[in-house]
């Protein structure tokens, strides 16, 4: 029975999936590993310590705010990556000259440049302005010029794979003028590049620690700096307590997202 | 049926209208060139030739050189951009809108027009029976055949009722039975609508169809206006013969009034020399070899049994080998000798492109 299933499957299926399965164990168990010392009561001792949820009640009291505020960097990122991005990948794709070529390529440039270095830059030119550089304005434009070239990227990749100047031509011919045109055929055409984007952006945005960590005040910390901060300088339940909050913030969100981008597809 | 979808029918004048691309490739000369309401006119060419180009100019996707104009009518449309020309265009690829169904493909000109919802819901409704689509009303487009897209294409451009019907090749991405069927679809349609059509196609059979005129095009030139009996019997110049149906060239020897051909001599007014002209292989009578009145003998090089007619590529020894239509049961085969009779009344003397 078991011989017949394998020659029917064929060896490399089974060692492929052994494969599979040894690797996903491999990353998952650090993680299951930190999410569950984040509910024992003592991770010295172990398990058999006891469950508790004191360490993420501990966590919601000290850094609700640092929570609450890598959700409005990462939304309010979003927003602004969707408005300069999809029009600024919507020019590029429209445009055939050299010109477009070679800010394609450039887009390309703050995501080689260490973060630590982009926001070095930014504290040199824009630190003192105002009253910016203790705003979490300041964070967000960092987030922001990271995060926009893979935003651009996405959603020109299916711009580039559409015929995008014909389908306009097609509207145009039934006098659409330019905005509706935008919204009625572009926009929607495109939709599959745009939840793509905003999905990395947002996990990215959530996720930044380098550019961050520079550009950060005691006044505004993000959820990863707020991490790395309880790490460093509490117990290690309350920093493993703490990944557990950042997953079931964040896994929920990326599923919805995900369904939102397969439910596109198969969408009339 | 189509007499409730009966268009108007605006003639269409272009004025010197050229086309130079930036980077200074010129694709078309400065064209006149006046289309009379309601009819269906064909530009015919080789590829790269700027039927397409003219098109796009008649539809406003491009604009002419400056001194080029358009007219509508009465009305002076160069500056208009497409989508207020009010214009039907049927593009190549189709140009349907994946995130739409076939009815909203459909009614997308009708609620860009702001149409009122059951007034439009009719009208979708009659358009999609008339191109006997009702049953795909609510399909995505990539769940149609290539038939089919091509019919949405052709309803949603009509719906609105175009002053204007633009077609840019859109028969030939399908295979030939279907773009036969199709083609008798669009003439009747045409026909039934009145309204001015243009029809842009590389295949001369498709032009001969449709068209009440045609426009033979060549290196961004009009080589020839007519329709498609004059286009067929008489060409103007060599291109257009060569380019429309099998034509066969044979040359002769003038000399004091006679021209000399083969053994056949034929009254001749031009100056003496050698002469080359031009006849097509329907104009070719077959007969025994050496029998009376022949002019030409010679081998049969390839015999193509076309079910109507043979189609035979004639040796003569003198020149290109000719090619002949034999009658389908002639049973003639390749290496048979055969006479050949020229018709003299349908020699063609051409100047040569
Ligand atoms: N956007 C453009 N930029 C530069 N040159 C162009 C452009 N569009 C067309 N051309 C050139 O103009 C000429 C005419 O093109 P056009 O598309 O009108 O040809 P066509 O007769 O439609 O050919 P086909 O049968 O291949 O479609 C060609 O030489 C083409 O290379
Ligand atoms: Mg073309």
């Amino acid at each position: 029975m078991t011989t017949m299933t394998l020659s029917r499957r064929g060896l490399s299926f089974w060692a492929q999936l052994v494969f599979t399965l040894l690797v996903c164990a491999l990353l998952m168990a650090p993680v299951a590993m930190s999410m569950l010392a984040g509910v024992t009561a003592n991770y010295f001792v172990g398990i058999k310590s006891g469950l508790t949820l004191r360490w993420v009640e501990e966590v919601w009291r000290l850094y609700a705010d640092t929570i609450f505020l890598s959700l409005r960097i990462a939304f309010a990122c979003l927003g602004c990556t969707l408005l300069l991005g999809v029009p600024a990948a919507y020019a590029l794709a429209r445009r055939q000259g050299a010109v477009a070529r070679a800010v394609e390529e450039l887009l390309m440039m703050p995501v080689a440049v260490p973060g630590l270095a982009t926001a070095l830059a930014l504290i040199v030119t824009y630190g003192g302005v105002g009253d910016l550089r203790r705003s979490w304005l300041f964070i967000l434009i960092g987030h922001v010029l990271f995060t926009l070239p893979f935003m651009v990227r996405a959603v020109l990749a299916v711009m580039t794979s559409i015929d995008l100047k014909t389908l306009e031509e097609g509207a145009a011919s039934l006098g659409a003028g330019f905005a509706r045109r935008f919204f009625s055929v572009v926009l929607p055409n495109c939709r599959s590049g745009i939840l793509a984007g905003s999905l990395m952006v947002l996990t990215l945005s959530v996720g930044e620690f380098n550019l961050t960590w520079l550009l950060h005040t005691p006044m505004t910390k993000t959820l990863p700096v707020g991490l790395a901060d309880s790490y460093a300088s509490l117990r290690i339940e309350i920093g493993s307590a703490y990944t557990l909050v950042f997953f079931i913030m964040i896994v929920p969100s990326l599923i919805l997202l995900q369904w939102l981008a397969r439910h596109d597809r198969s969408a009339p | 049926m189509t007499d409730r979808f009966h268009l108007d029918a605006v003639p269409i004048r272009l004025e010197s209208c050229g086309k130079t691309f930036p980077g200074g490739s010129r694709a078309l000369e400065p064209l006149d060139l006046t289309i009379r309401g309601g009819e269906t006119i064909v530009f015919l060419g080789p590829s790269g030739c700027g039927k397409t180009t003219t098109l796009r100019m008649i539809a406003g996707l491009e604009s002419p050189d400056p001194g080029g104009r358009v007219w509508f009518g009465e009305e002076d449309v160069t500056a208009l951009p497409i989508e207020r020309r009010n214009v039907g265009m049927v593009f190549q690829s189709y140009a349907l809108f994946p995130n739409m169904s076939v009815a909203e493909n459909v009614a997308y000109g009708l609620k860009v027009r702001r149409v009122e919802r059951a007034d439009r819901e009719r009208r979708v409704e009659e358009m999609l029976d008339l191109m006997h689509l009702g049953a795909f009303a609510g399909r995505r487009v990539d769940q149609l055949s290539g038939g089919q897209r091509q019919r949405v294409a052709l309803a949603r451009a009509l719906v609105v009722r175009p002053r204007v019907l633009l077609l840019d090749e859109p028969l030939t991405a399908l295979d030939a039975k279907l773009r036969d069927s199709l083609r008798l679809d669009i003439d009747r349609l045409l026909r039934g609508l009145g309204v001015t059509a243009v029809y842009v196609t590389h295949d001369q059979g498709e032009a001969m169809a449709l068209g009440d005129r045609i426009v033979v095009m060549a290196k961004g030139r009009v080589a020839q206006i007519g329709t498609p009996r004059d286009i067929y019997h008489r060409p103007t110049d060599g291109f257009v013969a060569d380019f429309i149906g099998a034509m066969n060239r044979v040359s002769g020897q003038a000399q004091s009034g006679a021209l000399r051909l083969g053994r056949g001599a034929f009254p001749w007014s031009g100056p003496d020399g050698p002469v080359e002209l031009l006849i097509r292989p329907e104009d070719i009578a077959l007969a025994a070899e050496g029998e009376e009145d022949t002019h030409l003998d010679g081998l049969v090089a390839a015999a193509v049994f076309l079910g109507d007619r043979t189609r035979l590529v004639v040796e003569t020894g003198d020149g290109p080998p000719l090619t002949v239509d034999a009658a389908s049961r002639s049973g003639l085969a390749r290496g048979d000798r055969v006479g050949l009779r020229l018709d003299p009344s349908r020699l063609l003397n051409l100047p040569q492109p």
